[in-house]
C-alpha cells in the first residue's frame, strides 16, 4: 500500500467539482376543486413565483381525501403530501372540510405509527383568492420536506421510483 | 393454462364430482351473492381461464373454509382460491379494496421497510417485555393500526394484546415484543400479492429465529394461520412452537393450573370461532376451555358454532359488500339470541368487522353486543 503511494510522482488534478445539485423533494398536493385548486390558478395567473416540485391532484372536495390516497402517495414515492381545501365555512359541500379534518387526523396517526416524520404531511386551507398564500404554503412545505430529506420508504426500491417518474 | 392444471393437482380440484355441495354451503351464495365455488372448481379443471380471472367474483370468497369442510371429495377450495388469486394478481386483476386500499398500502410499505415503526407505544409501564431475546416471542400483529384506523368503531383491539402480555407476565414469562416486527402479510397473500408477502415472511421469520424463542404466541388467528401454514417454505433453522394465546393459557405445561382467578359474578358468554383459528387450524377447544375456567362464566354456543361457525365475513380487506354485511348482521343476531352479555372472540379482525356492522343506524340496538377478546376476559378475572 505504502509502495503504491510512493510511486505516485505527480498529482492528477481533477476538474473543479460543480456544487452538488440541490435535492428536490417530490411532493403530492391534493386540492379541492373550488378553493385551493383555484388558489393555485390565481397564483399562476398573477405570476407569483414558487417552487415547482409538486404534482397536484384535484378532487371535488377535501372531504374526499381519505387515508388511502395519502398512504398510496407515500407508497409510490412521495416525500411529502399536502392536503388542502376551502376555509371552514367555505366548503362548497357545506362541511366536507370538517370531514377532511377527521380523515387527516386519522391519516396522520397512521403515518406516525408507520414511522414517517410528521413534517411530511400537512393540512392547509387556501381559498380561491389566496394565490400569494398558495405560493407561500408551497414554498414553506417544500423547504420543510427538503430539510427532512428523501422519504425513508424510498431508500431501497429505486426501480419503482423510476417507474413512478416515467408515468 | 398449465398453471390451472397445476392448481387443480395441488388442491385436489380434479377430484370434484360436481355435486354442488360447496355452493350450497357457501354463506355468500346463500345470502344471494352471485357466487359459486363449484363454478370455479369446474373452470379450473377445464382450464377456462376467463371464467376465473375475468368474471370478477374470485374476490367475493371469504376464504372461510366452510365449503372445504363439507366437500365429499376433499377438494381444497380455499387453497385453490389462494392460488387463483395469485394468478389473477399476476395478470393485473386486483380485488376492489375497501377503505381505498389504505390497508394494503400500509402492508406494502411495511414490506418495503426503511422506517422504524412506532410499534411499542401501547405497552405502557407495567408490562414487562424484552425487545430482542427470550424464550417466548409474542407476535403482536397489527392491532395498533386497527385501533388507529377505525376510531369511529370505539374499538380497542389493543386491550386484547395488552391482556395477553399481562397474562404472560403473570405466568412468569417476559415475552419478546419486537419493535422490528412487521405485518404478517396474511391479507396480501390472500389478495394474491405473493411478492410482498414473501418479503414480510422472510423478515418476520428471521426476526423470530434471531430471538432464540422456543415458543411463539400470538393473539391473532390470522397471524397464527400464516405462521403455521403459509410461512412454512420460509422456515430457517430451529423454528419455535407456534401457539395461539388461548392454547398457551390452557396448556398444562405453560399456563394451565398456574392462573388463579377471583370469584366472579354469574354471566353468560358466547364465543365466535374465527375461521382462521377453527376451520383453518382446527383449534376449537382451547378458547372454550380458557373461558369456562373463569368463575361464574356460563358459555352458551350460538346456533352455528365450532366447525360450522359463520365467519365474520371480513377476511382479507378485499370483499366488504352488502353480502358480507348481511352475514355479519345474521351472526350478531345469533349471538344476541343466546342471551349472552358478551361476545368473546379470539381474533382482532372479528372485532373490527362486527363492530362495523353494529354501527348500522337502522339495526344498531338490535344487534349490539359487547365484544371482548378471550385474553381480555381471562386477564380481568385474575386475582
Ligand atoms: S363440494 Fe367438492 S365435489 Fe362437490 S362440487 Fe364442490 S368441490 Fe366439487
Ligand atoms: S371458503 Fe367460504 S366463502 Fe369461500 S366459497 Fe367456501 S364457503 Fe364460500
Ligand atoms: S369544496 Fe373545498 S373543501 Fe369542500
Amino acid at each position: 500500500m505504502t509502495d503504491g503511494k510512493k510511486k505516485r510522482t505527480h498529482v492528477i488534478r481533477k476538474p473543479p467539482k460543480a456544487p452538488p445539485p440541490k435535492w428536490n423533494p417530490r411532493i403530492v398536493v391534493f386540492a379541492c376543486n373550488w378553493c385551493s385548486y383555484a388558489g393555485a390558478d390565481t397564483a399562476g395567473v398573477s405570476r407569483i413565483q414558487h417552487q415547482p416540485h409538486f404534482r397536484m391532484i384535484r378532487v371535488m372536495c377535501s372531504g374526499r381525501i381519505q387515508p388511502g390516497f395519502v398512504l398510496r402517495a407515500f407508497e409510490r414515492g412521495a416525500d411529502g403530501v399536502l392536503v388542502s381545501g376551502c376555509h371552514f365555512g367555505d366548503c362548497h359541500y357545506v362541511n366536507g372540510n370538517e370531514r377532511a379534518v377527521e380523515q387527516f387526523e386519522k391519516t396522520m396517526n397512521i403515518v406516525k405509527l408507520l414511522g414517517l416524520e410528521e413534517g411530511r404531511l400537512r393540512l392547509e386551507w387556501i381559498s380561491a383568492a389566496e394565490g400569494a398564500r398558495f405560493a407561500q404554503v408551497i414554498n414553506e412545505f417544500t423547504d420543510q420536506v427538503r430539510d427532512l430529506g428523501p422519504s425513508p420508504l424510498n431508500g431501497q426500491n429505486h426501480t419503482e421510483k423510476t417507474q413512478t417518474e416515467s408515468t | 393454462m398449465p398453471e390451472l392444471a397445476e392448481a387443480a393437482r395441488r388442491t385436489n380440484a380434479w377430484a370434484c364430482y360436481d355435486c354442488g355441495k360447496c355452493t350450497a354451503s357457501c354463506p355468500i351464495a346463500r345470502i344471494g351473492g352471485n357466487y359459486s365455488p363449484r363454478r370455479h372448481v369446474l373452470a379450473t379443471n377445464l382450464g377456462h381461464r376467463e371464467d376465473i380471472i375475468e368474471n370478477g367474483t374470485l374476490s367475493s370468497c371469504l376464504t372461510c373454509k366452510l365449503c372445504d369442510q363439507r366437500c365429499p371429495a376433499q377438494v381444497g377450495y380455499t387453497q385453490l382460491v389462494q392460488q387463483l388469486r395469485e394468478l389473477s394478481h399476476r395478470e393485473g386483476v386486483e380485488p376492489e379494496c375497501p377503505h381505498g386500499g389504505a390497508l394494503q398500502s400500509l402492508m406494502r410499505m411495511m414490506a418495503k421497510g426503511g422506517t422504524q415503526q412506532d410499534r411499542m407505544n401501547w405497552l405502557g409501564k407495567d408490562l414487562e417485555t424484552d425487545a430482542a431475546k427470550g424464550e417466548v416471542f409474542y407476535f403482536t400483529g397489527c392491532t395498533m393500526y386497527y385501533d388507529t384506523f377505525f376510531p369511529e368503531f370505539q374499538l380497542n383491539t389493543l386491550n386484547g394484546t395488552r391482556a395477553a402480555v399481562r397474562l404472560l407476565n403473570r405466568l412468569g414469562v417476559k415475552p419478546v415484543v419486537s419493535p422490528t416486527e412487521r405485518c404478517c402479510g396474511h391479507d396480501l397473500l390472500w389478495n394474491g400479492d405473493r411478492k410482498n408477502f414473501e418479503l414480510l415472511a422472510k423478515h418476520n421469520v428471521q426476526m423470530v429465529v434471531d430471538s432464540g424463542a422456543e415458543v411463539l404466541v400470538t393473539s391473532c388467528a390470522e397471524c397464527l394461520r400464516t405462521w403455521k401454514i403459509d410461512y412454512e417454505p420460509f422456515y430457517t433453522g430451529k423454528m419455535p412452537r407456534m401457539m395461539h394465546i388461548t392454547e398457551y393459557l390452557t396448556d398444562p405445561n405453560y399456563g394451565g393450573p398456574n392462573l388463579k382467578y377471583k370469584a366472579g359474578e354469574q354471566r353468560r358468554i358466547t364465543f365466535q370461532d374465527p375461521c382462521r383459528l377453527g376451520r383453518h387450524l382446527g383449534i376449537y377447544d382451547p378458547p372454550r376451555k380458557a373461558l369456562t375456567a373463569l368463575p361464574g362464566v356460563e358459555l352458551t354456543e350460538m346456533r352455528r358454532s365450532g366447525s360450522g361457525a359463520m365467519c365474520c365475513a371480513g377476511g382479507t380487506w378485499s370483499n366488504c359488500d352488502r353480502f358480507a354485511k348481511q352475514i355479519q348482521v345474521q351472526r350478531l343476531r345469533e349471538a344476541r339470541e343466546t342471551g349472552a352479555e358478551v361476545l368473546a372472540t379470539a381474533c382482532p379482525k372479528c372485532q373490527v368487522h362486527f363492530r362495523c356492522a353494529m354501527k348500522d343506524p337502522n339495526l344498531g340496538g338490535e344487534i349490539e353486543i359487547e365484544m371482548r377478546d378471550v385474553a381480555e376476559l381471562v386477564a380481568d378475572a385474575l386475582e
